[in-house]
């Protein structure tokens, strides 16, 4: 979504979704993974809306839905393709929408060649090194475009070279070394709230759409191979039912009416998964959705707060407010920094200013200009350091210790086997949780203790387990799926030794700076010289809260509050932890505290919590006025220029700059928000556009693309080429993959397996598994099977199956449900295997684990495994136990005729 | 024997509670349960025992599709009853396709959250002999932990199988409706958890009054074998403190077509007793009368 509108967050929040006409659910299972908020997905069909669930599994969500259409898990581009092609070709997009807020008009350069020229692949394929060259992508009449979001670092190195006549690139490491190349430094994330540098120059327009190189035109030709014979064949969705979606959704969707979709990882977790979310992104777009009310792309979050842990990050990959990490280019500065990953036009032209904010409220008056405000202190990225990269470090022994906050590898990642492995490979292990998850007891009941693959003494790992306090044992804010913060209080101190991960990391600071205390080494100096002063409460010690807030909000040399992030400087003159939560603490005043009732304000509710951007619920919400400023309708309007106050007015707080007229155009050589029109809705793109054309900021092409899932039981159809071409695969022996349909030996694993979630467990299990009240609801690991494939591989209802991938197997009671349907694909009749992943060795519902069937292969632009769609064999009974599990699986990778180079073509 | 019972033409202008003695009482209270925008969540079921401390019930998977908890008892005050169909919702097209003859099944997922009636005529509340069992003010039926004795008379006498002994405790338990958060202007915890407003908790004559509305409006909907469950005020139990919206036939959720208050001909058997005994003793009377020479 960064890519395609310029913020990774949801454009939308879920209390909208009751002024919905149609809400199309996919890749989501909502009424069981988020229940409360689809109460307003109810709200809207009590209202008249139409409710969509497109899932393979006939789920809670499709209960409740007026439509469900089943496909076969992993082919939902083909699906959204088809609806994107039914919309151009029946003209049923909205023409004045388009041509003014998106970039359909653009005309990108004559070098780029499309999928539909090299049958499957884009323009610029370096096959060798598995990566694509963007150059051909861009706008024409530009120098070079910048993303938003997304691979950043390919253009790192030419300007950095135009710019400091620099040619080294070194400490990335050496050719060859994955950790290499710039397009595994895991940039996907990036800009999750930034704008994209266009380079200098206008883009050449044409507003008829007719240029043959216009996006418009591309778009148009690229999608025109999804008919929907297309889509019958390859998802499995009879013709009709599709049709009768693209007719929901058209019908739905125009100036007097919205629609929206809902998804969750269920579109993530693929090969192709970021290419799911822009399918949706690129058909919202044409049918005006988005910046509207009822509209946009609501992206469900798994936890509490992960959107949180993306804006005040947890990856490696990022600082707080979408702030790449700098890379370890030789001799970069933060001028260098800024320069290379800042933009001229839209709010990311003023990245030095929230860089050095931040430097400020981290090391403070040690920050100067004169030490480039401590930037040397930062840490350096290398190469790709995500999840799957080092869990291969550790079984490699480059990496020697571990922290798991909140997180259970050994159950919830994919190739349950290899986190182990690569588990049993430390020097030290700290894990902290409120029960002993697998992660932390893999070493003397994991199954490969049971198989013999490990033996407890020769496991040389120092587990530290360290019990967590709950969410309501401590104060602190949740960033939920709609950005907005809401704080909880801490009802009771934690039990015993339970301890807040705030706590725990500041108290973990304090030793090891009061260790170091008296270092006269440089490289101890970025630890002793931050500023770790957080006043503590209670008995136990705990750090303010609230007192964390503040400095994430920050403050101005006088110590004031700052209340936006307009106000940052980069001069050193403010300080500022996350400048997209700048505001948070207006007035010195917690705003994410508040909770004014609905009935005492408008359904937006912006005095409910607080969300970023600056509060602003509905993100690009210029776009639910027309190019003059007035609602496309009274039934959708939600902000409009009002010409006396010469003012943005509404009911969401404008995504605009408030004053600046629609009928504002830059002048020449305007940078930052000047260089933005009043036509410009979305304001963190350097065109102001939305686009269904990404020139630069991904890794695997401009427009999305159907392949074939890693491991599946079918040949493209679209193209030769089956998979993504720039996935990434590793080659191990734990981690092989499966021959693809047409290959000798794919037919040992017939299946579509897909894995998931139900409502009464959470992920790994770690806060639910040990629950009496929730165990009782769902007491075993099971897996969902129709009568008809039960009848094929006698299985039988409530006894055991066994479920076979070239990984590993595993086994499960059998459900056998005819909310389970078998499709028609490609001429024959495929089987659908369901296994939720909550299981594993411990607690008090214990069973094996889905992911033990998974493999490592991953997303190039965010590193996501792909769990929900692989395939697998199933047969009756338990599996065998001890040697005798490694012993199966062998026999299976030995019929199927596995090899190490199976399935690692381009 | 409650006043209630005796005077059935004095309590159809009461509510139970002005029948059972409370001068002045607050509106009688229930749940409206409207199955037919039940998620299957079972938040219901785990607010319920998290507030209420009930034990838990034990881990078997029954295969009965996402049911496990099976049914109302001591230690499940709370039930989801999941039920997979082969007939439509309404209009829905479920999209799935069986039997291999190119066209889509019908087929809908009920699911439905169970609970004890709080019946205007409760038969617990006749014969409980320890008078644990009471008529709140609210109109409800309360067990007290600290008397229930055990014996057990009530769980026959429940037409809905709804109140149950606990093994190894011997009382008799079953929903309070809250009756401690509904003291203190507190939904009940079940109502309160419903992400979806299935369950709804309130006045039972404006619970009614929507149910009679939201009917109307399925009907409309075109999904015709909706219908209100326990609702009519002149059923066998006198209606229902805690009534529902079924989208079938009682039976397909487990539940009594037509349930009864099991004490409902106790009084003409005691007349019909006292009756027999008068005859009885009139014939003893009799034969001394004629040994009199």
């Amino acid at each position: 979504m960064g890519t395609s509108f310029g913020r990774g967050g949801a454009t939308t929040f879920q209390q909208d979704l009751q002024n919905a006409d149609c809400i199309v659910i996919q890749g989501s299972n909502m009424a069981e993974c988020h229940p409360v908020g689809f109460q307003w997905v109810m709200e809207a069909k009590a209202r008249g809306a139409t409710v969509i669930h497109v899932d393979p599994r006939f789920t809670r969500t499709s209960a409740l839905a007026d439509i469900h259409v089943p496909l076969r898990a992993g082919t939902d581009i083909a699906f959204l393709g088809g609806i994107v092609n039914y919309v151009l070709q029946h003209d049923k997009y909205f023409r004045d929408y388009v041509v003014e807020y998106t970039n359909a008009p653009t005309i990108i350069t004559d070098e780029f060649r499309d999928t539909e020229d090299l049958d499957g692949v884009f323009s610029g394929l370096d096959p060798d090194n598995r990566k694509y060259d963007f150059h051909t992508w861009q706008y024409e009449g530009m120098e070079a475009i910048q993303a938003a979001s997304g691979e950043r670092d390919q253009e790192y190195e030419d300007r950095s070279e135009e710019e400091k006549g620099e040619e080294e690139r070194s400490g990335t490491g050496q050719g060859g070394d994955p950790g290499s190349s710039a397009s595994s430094a895991g940039r996907g994330h990036s800009h999750g709230s930034g704008g994209p540098d266009i380079g200098t120059g206008i883009p050449e327009t044409d507003p008829t759409l007719e240029h043959p190189r216009c996006v418009f035109q591309i778009v148009k030709r690229h999608y025109s191979r999804y008919t929907p014979e297309m889509v019958e064949e390859v998802c499995g969705v009879p013709r009709d039912l599709f049709l009768r979606v693209c007719r929901e959704l058209t019908e739905n969707s125009g100036r007097d009416r919205t629609s929206a979709f809902v998804y969750a990882v269920g579109w993530t977790q693929h090969s192709v998964g970021v290419q799911y979310i822009r399918t949706a992104a690129v058909l919202q777009l044409l049918l005006g959705n988005i910046g509207r009310p009822g509209g946009g792309i609501l992206a469900l979050r798994g936890h509490a707060s992960i959107q949180g842990s993306t804006d005040i990050p947890t990856l490696y990959n990022l600082l707080p407010g979408y702030i790449p990490m700098p890379h370890a280019h030789t001799n970069e500065d933060l001028d260098a920094f800024v320069s290379a990953e800042g933009t001229d036009k839209g709010y990311w032209a003023d990245m030095r200013a929230y860089t050095v904010s931040l430097l400020k409220a981290w090391w403070g008056g040690a920050a100067t200009e004169e030490n480039d405000y401590c930037f040397d202190y930062l840490p350096r990225l290398t190469g790709d350091h995500s999840h799957y990269e080092f869990v291969m470090a550790q079984m490699d022994g480059m990496c020697k210790g571990y922290f798991l906050a909140g997180e259970n590898p050994a159950v919830g990642s994919a190739n349950g086997k290899m986190q182990r492995l690569g588990m049993a490979n430390l020097d030290w292990l700290v894990v902290r949780d409120f029960s002993l998850i697998e992660s932390a007891t893999f070493w003397k009941d994991g199954p490969e203790i049971e198989t013999g693959e490990l033996r407890t003494e020769d496991i040389g790992t120092e587990v530290f387990f360290f019990p967590a306090a709950a969410h309501t044992e401590k104060n602190g804010s949740f960033t939920n799926t709609q950005r907005m913060l809401q704080w909880h209080h801490m009802a009771v101190e934690p039990e015993g030794a339970a301890r807040s991960d705030l706590w725990f990391y500041f108290h973990l600071g304090r030793l090891i700076r009061r260790k170091l205390a008296g270092s006269t080494d440089a490289m101890d100096r970025p630890v002793l010289d931050l500023t770790w002063d957080y006043p503590t409460e209670g008995g136990i010690e705990e750090p303010s809260a609230d007192a964390v807030l503040a400095e994430i909000n920050g403050w101005d040399a006088d110590g004031q509050p700052l209340s936006s992030y307009e106000q940052l400087n980069g001069d050193g003159s403010t300080a500022c932890g996350c400048w997209i939560y700048c505001g948070v603490y207006t007035d010195g005043v917690n705003q994410a505290a508040r909770r004014k009732p609905a009935r005492e304000q408008n359904w937006v509710a912006n005095e409910w919590g607080w969300a970023w951007p600056a509060n602003r619920r509905i993100l690009y919400n210029r776009a639910s006025a027309d190019p003059d400023g007035k609602p496309w309708s009274d039934r959708k309007a939600l902000v409009w220029w009002d010409e006396e106050k010469a003012l943005w007015q509404g009911h969401d707080i404008p995504d605009f700059a408030s004053s600046k007229s629609p009928h504002y155009r830059p002048p020449v050589g305007a940078r930052g928000a000047e260089a933005l029109a009043g036509v410009d809705p979305f304001v963190m793109q350097a065109d102001g556009k939305g686009w269904l054309f990404v020139p630069a900021g991904l890794t695997d092409g401009p427009l999305p693309t159907h392949y074939e899932p890693q491991d599946s039981p079918f040949r493209n159809l679209l193209y030769t080429q089956q998979r993504n071409p720039v996935r990434q695969v590793f080659s191990r022996k734990e981690n092989r993959y499966h021959p693809h349909a047409g290959e000798p030996g794919w037919d040992v694993f017939p299946y579509v397996i897909t894995t998931y979630r139900l409502t009464e467990h959470h992920t790994a299990g770690g806060m639910t598994r040990w629950l009496p009240y929730l165990s009782e609801l769902q007491p075993e690991f099971f897996c969902e099977v129709s009568p008809e494939l039960a009848s094929e591989r006698g299985l039988e209802h409530l006894g055991w199956a066994t479920i076979v991938t070239a990984r590993s197997a595993v086994e499960a009671r059998v459900l056998v449900t005819e909310r389970m349907t078998p499709l028609r694909v490609q001429g024959r009749t495929v089987h659908q295997i369901g296994l939720p992943y909550h299981w594993g060795t411990s607690g008090y519902s214990v069973g094996d684990a889905a992911n033990e069937l998974s493999s490592f292969v991953l997303d190039p632009n965010v590193h996501i495994q792909e769990v929900k769609a692989f395939s697998g064999d199933i047969r009756p009974g338990r599996r065998p136990r001890g040697p005798a599990l490694p012993a199966l699986v062998e026999e299976y990778q030995r019929r199927a005729g596995i090899t190490a180079q199976t399935g690692m073509e381009v | 024997m409650s006043p209630e019972l005796l005077d059935v033409a004095f309590l159809e202008t009461q509510t139970p509670a002005a029948a059972s003695g409370y001068g002045e009482a607050p509106p009688r209270m229930g749940f409206f349960t409207d199955t037919s925008v039940c998620i299957g969540c079972k938040a219901c079921e785990v607010a319920c025992k998290e507030w209420n401390h009930v034990p838990e019930d034990g881990l078997v998977f029954t295969g009965m599709s996402y049911d496990n908890t099976g049914g109302l008892g001591a230690d499940s005050w709370r039930h989801v009853a999941f039920v997979e169909q082969r007939k439509p919702l309404g209009f829905q097209e479920s999209g799935v396709e069986h039997d291999g003859v190119g066209e889509t099944t019908e087929l809908r997922w009920l699911m439905a959250s169970d609970v004890c009636k709080h019946c205007t005529h409760a038969a617990c509340l006749d014969v409980c002999p320890t008078g644990s069992l009471f008529r709140t003010e609210f109109g409800t039926v309360v067990v007290q932990e600290d008397i229930c004795n055990g014996c057990g008379y009530c769980i026959p006498a429940c037409p809905y199988g709804v109140i149950d002994q606990r093994k190894g405790d011997g009382r008799a338990w079953k929903c309070t409706l809250c009756y401690d958060r509904i003291s203190v202007g507190m939904e009940p915890a079940c109502a309160k958890a419903c992400p979806t407003d299935s369950i709804q908790f309130g006045e039972l004559e404006e619970l009614r009054r929507r149910a009679d509305r939201r009917l109307e409006q399925l009907h409309a909907a075109g999904i015709a074998d909706a219908r209100l469950y326990g609702r009519d005020p002149d059923d066998g139990v006198g209606g229902d403190g805690a009534f529902f919206l079924l989208l079938d036939e009682p039976e397909v959720y487990g539940l009594p077509p037509d349930p009864v208050v099991t004490t409902r001909d106790l009084p003409s058997m005691y007349r019909h007793v006292a009756a027999a005994a008068a005859v009885l003793l009139a014939g003893a009377v009799a034969s001394f009368v004629r040994r009199r020479p």
